[in-house]
Order: structure tokens, then C-alpha cells, then sequence
């Protein structure tokens, strides 16, 4: 029991991340009916600004420039890192999707996967091959909880992730700008003609789905400190197997979806040996598509549908 | 015959210098081509001596050119001289006689001109790879990437889906084949001693390609079973956790090896080879693709349901082409299998998926000209581009970002390939027809 309590922590914390990168899939789906194929580039580059500025900051304040304490450190590392991460995503749409609007859809997948090559790249000329280790910004404690020990590291990830989710979704139902992104997933034809800007509203859906993914990305570089450049490539299209899986364009779907690709992997890896993690977990998401064709829950095709 | 002059030539829209060459058949800048590699077997190490090259330049001189700049000068000359200069002036020579030649031909035995053809390209490529070892891994590998993009298009070109599974289908043909191969006629640690002798082996390789391609074809019921129900994004994922699946059981099967891979193919994939299984490959897809069952794969990606009304059996079209596709792909597996002569089972994941895909798109879909376009550039641009090193991760991708911008299905998209349009001898008429 308490080795299954374990996993379910385990799998909770692993979950997180997925969740967090599939609803930044799932957005831009929503709004454009595209997948953004450098989201799991995105995420790396966030977790490697994370790390920029979680350096930096650190160093300034051992150096007394500014006495900063360790909590307001991370505070401070997680949004700065989410608005340049989010202004990278707005650069991604302007120079890779924008001219892309009208061409099919499988070009702009591909400029996406291309621009998630340019970004492993860029950062391998920028920081050389070698990994880097994230710094530790908060002191570990373990709680000890009858047999089941949890960080409280774990805890943090999980109530931050959870807490981004919902605020994110709160967003979306009680604000103007969420209402337009709304109606724009409604429809992306007519809406525009109703004097809501979809370029604005675009350039948005980016930057909030790129600051999650960086939030995902200094959480990860918390959880297990150790980055480098490719490590966004795995998690990228894992995270579209659950945004996919969530049901296209559903928050809701992809961020349920995220845990349970979380809990498949984590669950996979108790019962059987861990070499056969994917072989498992890929063939159940392939069951659950033969039976349930349009995702958890997704609506079945309809007009909307944008070939 | 007429001369040039006859030839309506819009100014502006052609080099004036171009106009020489217009009606020099493909026989004839083949024939040239021949000449070329023939003149750099003969005299290039004089020639790159002479020009202040250590050594003849491999693929273009781009791997020197890029390091050292004080070579480009010598490797310009050497291109203008060893290449160009050959090809042009045998090429405009020959145009009387080989637009004789491939008219006879063309009129009555249009399979002769047709093995001509072939024939002379092979003898190009036979004699250019021959310099060194190196040129001859890149035309093989460029030839077996031919075979993947082409069959990679029939889905995602011809059919109009996002299908993710060919580095799935890959894997499944190059195990296979290596296990047909290395079983039966090698001594190795993995299957004790060969079976039957070694040397039959190469005869009996055709074997080895049928079983890559067969047990691929039976692994893509996996793909094609769904793909009645579901389409679009959902049949990507379904096709990325089929090339996951893929991938991760071969890891844990420890008779191929696991994941530390398989090696000692025997080297039965020579120019040759290889060669005529592309060619094949292209002959068949192309007849696919034009035939009854190509149509119908454009109805389906057009509009599933007025194909279904319009008595297009859908579910059996999806069946046929994921299986058709899937075959060629294993094929070409069991050739790059034997090619590198080493197989494991990370080098069937998701870079190799980016790169047929980039090759599928920038080439162009819904075409056999684009297939081939694209998998020949972005092979030979980075082995060229080699020497960049990591800038070439920059550098190519950026070319392709623009090509989605400026041509979102590609370089040659939705163009009929006919050969025997290709081999058509060129006359004034025609050339005034065509312009």
C-alpha cells in the first residue's frame, strides 16, 4: 500500500509537466487548429532561462547587491522566466505561424518542428554540450508520512501546477480577453469579422501556453536537476500524445489527460520492468484511440474541422 | 533539324545563354554527365593538383571550401573545368545524334530508351561514387532516403494524412532483414552458424528485402486498422505511438540484440543493389499513384464522404495504401540496414521522423518529382554543409522554414511524373509548344 501511496506521489509530481506542456498544445489548438510542434522545445528553453535567471539571481544576492530570501528568489525566478518565455512564444508565432495561417496545416507543423531544431541548436551553440545543473532553490524536507515520504519539493510542484491550471481556466471563463479566445475557438472564420483582433488573440494564446511550459520547465529543473538541450524533444511529443489524448482544444482534457499519461508511465514502471514503460503506456493510449476515436473528452468531428 | 534561332525566346524569362542548350535531350546531358565523371576519373587528381587542391573535392568541394577559404578559387575552377564545361559542351555536341537517337528509340521501343536511360545514370553514379568511399555511402544513403520519402508521400501527399510511422516501418524491415540475413548466411553470436551457404547469399538477398517489406506491411495493420475510423490528428498520434511501440519492443527483445542493436550485416547492399531497387520503387509508386488506386487516394484526402458515395471504397483504399507504403518503407530498411551494416533501435525515433518529414514537405506532396527533389537536396545539403558543423542544425532548418513560407506544399507539389515524357527527343516544335 504505502509503496502504491509512493507511486501515486510519484506519478502526481511526473504528471504535472505533462499536464502543464498539453494544455499549451491545447490552446493553441483551440484558437488556431494547429499543434505547435516547438512547444517541447519551448519548454526546454524555459527550463534553461529558469536557470538563467535563477543563476543570476542567486548571484546577487550572495554578492549583497540586493538581500533577497530564498523564497522570493523562486517567486521571482518562476515569473520572470514565464514573461521572457512567453514573449519567445510570441516571437515563434510572428515569424513561424503568422505567414503560415492560410497554408495547410502540415506545413506549419513542420515550421514548428523546424524552429524546435533551431532552438536545441541555438542552445548548444550558446551553452556548449555539456548539461548543466539547475540550482536548488529551496531546501529540501522530507515529511515522513507512515511509511510514505514526501518532499516538500513534490508538494510545491504539484499546487503550483494545479493552482496555474485553474487560474489559467479561470481566465479563459471570467475575463474579456478569454471570452475573445473563446469565441475565437468557436469560430475562427466569422469572429474576426466581429472586431475581435485574432492577431492579438493569437500572439496571447502563445504566450500564456509558452509561460506554462517554462513554469513546467523550472519546476522539472527542481524536480531533477540536471538540464540539457534535447531534453524538450521526449517531452514535447509525450505532452501532445495527452493533448491529443485530452481531446483537442479541451483545457479541461489535456491538463486530466497529462496526469493520467502520468499515471500510465509511473503505474507501467512498478507492475513491469521499466524497459517496457513505452512499449505499455503507448499501447494502452492506442486502445483507448481505437475506442474512443476523438479523445476523452473531445467532441466527435464536426464543420469545424479545417483541412 | 532547325537552329536555335527558331526558338522564340522572351527576353528576360531565359539566360540568353540558355538558349544553346534548350534542345539537348535528356540522352544528351546524360551522355554528358558521363563524360564528366569519366574526365574527373581520368585527369581530377592531375587537375585538383594544378589548382592547389590536396585532393580531389568530394561532394562539390563544399567540405573544403567551407573550412579553408583560400580554396574556393581552386574549387570553382576545378567545378567549371571537371563538371560543368564537360557536361555542357558534350551535352550541346550530342544534341543532333541523341535527339535522333532517343526519337527512333522513343517511337518504337520506348522500354529500350527507357533502359538506356537508366542505364547511363547508373554508369554517372557508378563512376562519380567510384573516387571514393565516402561518395559511395552518400549515393547509397541518398537513393535509400529516395525509397523512404517516396513511400512516405503516398500517405501524406497522396492520401492527405499526418502519418508519424515511418521510422516504425523502417525498423521493423531493417530487423527483419538483418535477421533473414545474419541467420542464414553469417556466423554470428546471435543465431550460432549459418544455415546455408554464404555464397547464394546475395542471389537469395531479394528474399531478405521481401521479408523487411512483408513484415512491415503486417506491422502497419496496426496503423491501417485505425485509420477507418479515425483521421487527422488522431491517426498521427496513433502513427507516433506505433513508431513509440516499435521502437520500445525492439529494445526489449533480446534475441535482435535489445538496445544495444545488431551488427554484422553482410555488405550485400552495393551500388548496384540499391540502385535497382530504387528505380523499381520509383516505377512502382509512380504507376500506383497514376493508376485507379492513386485517384482514389486523392478522393479520399480531398473529401472522404463524396469519395464513399462516388463508390470509392474507402476502407479498403486506406488498407491499400498504408500497406503499399509501408512495404517500400520496410524495403528500404533492410537496404540501410545493410548499408551501415549495424542496426539499433534508437536510430528509428523521432530525429529520423523530423528528417523524412522535412523531406516529404520541402520536396513537395502529391508528387513523385518533389520525393525525389527533396530527399536528394536535404541529403546532399547536410553531408555538404558537414563541415558548418552544429550551424547546419541552423542553417537547414531555416531553408526549410522559408520554403513552408513562401511554398506551403513544397518545392514540386502535385506534378505528374511521366517517364516517357521525360525521354521525348526535343525539336524546335516542340519546344515552341511547350513555351
Amino acid at each position: 500500500m504505502s509503496v502504491f501511496l509512493q507511486n501515486l506521489i510519484n506519478a502526481l509530481q511526473w504528471g504535472s509537466f505533462y499536464a502543464l506542456i498539453a494544455i499549451g498544445y491545447s490552446m493553441v489548438y483551440s484558437i488556431l487548429m494547429l499543434f505547435n510542434f516547438a512547444h517541447g522545445d519551448v519548454f526546454m528553453t524555459g527550463a534553461y532561462i529558469g536557470f538563467g535567471v535563477a543563476t543570476a539571481l542567486i548571484a546577487l544576492s550572495a554578492a549583497g547587491i540586493i538581500a533577497l530570501p530564498s523564497w522570493l528568489i523562486l517567486v521571482l525566478t518562476i515569473l520572470f522566466s514565464m514573461v521572457l518565455t512567453a514573449c519567445l512564444g510570441m516571437f515563434i508565432e510572428r515569424v513561424g505561424y503568422r505567414p503560415l495561417r492560410d497554408a495547410p496545416r502540415a506545413s506549419a507543423a513542420i515550421t514548428g518542428l523546424m524552429i524546435g531544431i533551431i532552438l536545441e541548436t541555438g542552445n548548444l551553440i550558446l551553452l556548449g554540450a555539456q548539461r548543466v545543473k539547475f540550482p536548488a532553490l529551496i531546501q529540501p524536507v522530507t515529511y515522513d508520512l507512515g511509511g510514505v515520504f514526501v518532499t516538500n519539493q513534490k508538494i510545491m510542484i504539484v499546487v503550483v501546477s494545479l493552482s496555474l491550471a485553474l487560474g489559467l481556466h479561470q481566465f479563459i471563463r471570467h475575463t474579456k480577453w478569454g471570452m475573445a479566445m473563446r469565441a475565437m475557438a468557436f469560430d475562427y472564420v466569422v469572429v474576426p469579422l466581429m472586431g475581435v483582433p485574432i492577431n492579438k488573440i493569437a500572439a496571447m494564446t502563445f504566450a500564456l501556453g509558452s509561460g506554462l511550459a517554462a513554469a513546467a520547465g523550472i519546476l522539472f529543473g527542481m524536480a531533477y536537476p540536471v538540464l540539457d538541450p534535447y531534453m524538450g524533444i521526449m517531452f514535447g511529443w509525450k505532452a501532445f500524445v495527452a493533448a491529443i489524448l485530452g481531446g483537442r482544444g479541451s483545457i479541461l482534457g489535456a491538463t486530466l489527460a497529462g496526469f493520467i499519461l502520468g499515471f500510465i508511465e509511473i503505474f507501467v514502471a512498478m507492475v513491469f520492468p521499466s524497459t517496457l514503460r513505452d512499449f505499455i503506456a503507448y499501447s494502452i493510449i492506442l486502445l483507448i484511440l481505437v475506442f474512443r476515436p476523438y479523445g476523452l473528452f473531445g467532441e466527435p468531428y464536426s464543420v469545424r474541422l479545417r483541412l | 533539324m532547325s537552329t536555335p534561332n527558331d526558338i522564340p525566346n522572351r527576353p528576360g524569362r531565359r539566360l540568353r545563354l540558355w538558349r544553346h542548350f534548350q534542345l539537348v535531350p535528356l540522352l544528351g546531358w546524360l551522355a554528358g554527365l558521363l563524360a564528366a565523371v569519366s574526365a574527373e576519373q581520368f585527369v581530377g587528381l592531375e587537375l585538383a593538383h594544378l589548382v592547389e587542391l590536396p585532393r580531389i573535392p568530394v561532394l562539390f568541394g563544399f567540405e573544403n571550401a567551407l573550412k579553408r577559404p583560400e580554396m574556393i578559387p581552386g574549387t570553382v575552377l576545378y567545378i567549371l573545368a571537371i563538371y560543368l564545361a564537360p557536361t555542357l559542351l558534350v551535352g550541346r555536341v550530342l544534341q543532333t545524334p541523341a535527339n535522333r537517337l532517343a526519337g527512333v528509340l522513343a517511337r518504337n521501343w520506348p522500354a529500350v530508351s527507357i533502359g538506356l536511360h537508366l542505364a547511363l545514370l547508373y554508369a554517372v553514379l557508378h563512376l562519380w561514387s567510384d573516387v571514393n568511399d565516402y561518395r559511395l555511402i552518400v549515393v547509397k544513403i541518398t537513393l535509400i532516403a529516395v525509397m523512404v520519402t517516396l513511400s512516405l508521400n503516398v500517405i501524406n501527399g497522396y492520401m492527405g494524412e499526418f502519418s508519424c510511422s515511418h521510422p516504425g516501418f523502417m525498423a521493423l524491415g531493417a530487423y527483419a532483414g538483418s535477421v533473414v540475413t545474419i541467420a542464414l548466411f553469417t556466423n554470428s553470436s546471435l543465431f550460432g552458424k549459418a544455415l546455408l551457404p554464404a555464397a547464394i547469399g546475395p542471389y537469395l538477398f531479394p528474399l531478405a528485402l521481401l521479408a523487411g517489406g512483408c513484415v512491415a506491411a503486417v506491422g502497419a495493420l496496426v496503423v491501417a486498422i485505425p485509420s477507418f475510423r479515425t483521421r487527422g490528428d488522431y491517426l498521427a498520434i496513433i502513427s507516433l505511438a506505433f513508431t513509440f511501440i516499435v521502437k520500445s519492443l525492439i529494445e526489449n527483445v533480446e534475441v535482435v540484440g535489445g538496445p544495444r542493436g545488431m551488427s554484422g550485416q553482410p555488405d550485400w547492399s552495393t551500388l548496384p543493389v540499391v540502385f535497382a531497387c530504387a528505380v523499381i520503387c520509383v516505377g512502382v509508386i509512380n504507376n500506383f499513384v497514376r493508376s485507379i488506386y492513386g485517384k482514389a487516394l486523392n478522393a479520399v484526402r480531398d473529401n472522404e464522404m463524396a469519395a464513399e458515395a462516388m463508390t470509392v471504397n474507402t476502407q479498403h483504399t486506406k488498407m491499400v495504401a498504408f500497406l503499399f507504403s509501408a512495404f517500400w518503407a520496410g524495403v528500404a530498411g533492410v537496404l540501410f540496414a545493410h548499408v551501415l551494416r549495424y542496426v539499433n533501435p534508437g536510430t528509428f525515433g523521432l530525429q529520423q521522423l523530423a528528417e523524412v518529414l522535412a523531406m516529404v514537405y520541402f520536396g513537395g506532396l502529391n508528387s513523385v518529382y518533389g520525393s525525389i527533389v527533396g530527399a536528394v537536396s536535404i541529403n546532399m545539403l547536410s553531408e555538404m554543409l558537414r563541415p558548418l558543423e552544429i550551424w547546419k542544425w541552423i542553417f537547414i532548418p531555416l531553408l526549410l522554414i522559408l520554403v513552408m513560407i513562401f511554398r506551403p506544399t513544397g518545392l514540386i507539389s502535385f506534378k505528374e511524373f511521366d517517364p516517357f515524357r521525360l525521354i521525348q527527343p526535343k525539336d524546335a516544335s516542340n519546344a515552341k509548344r511547350r513555351s
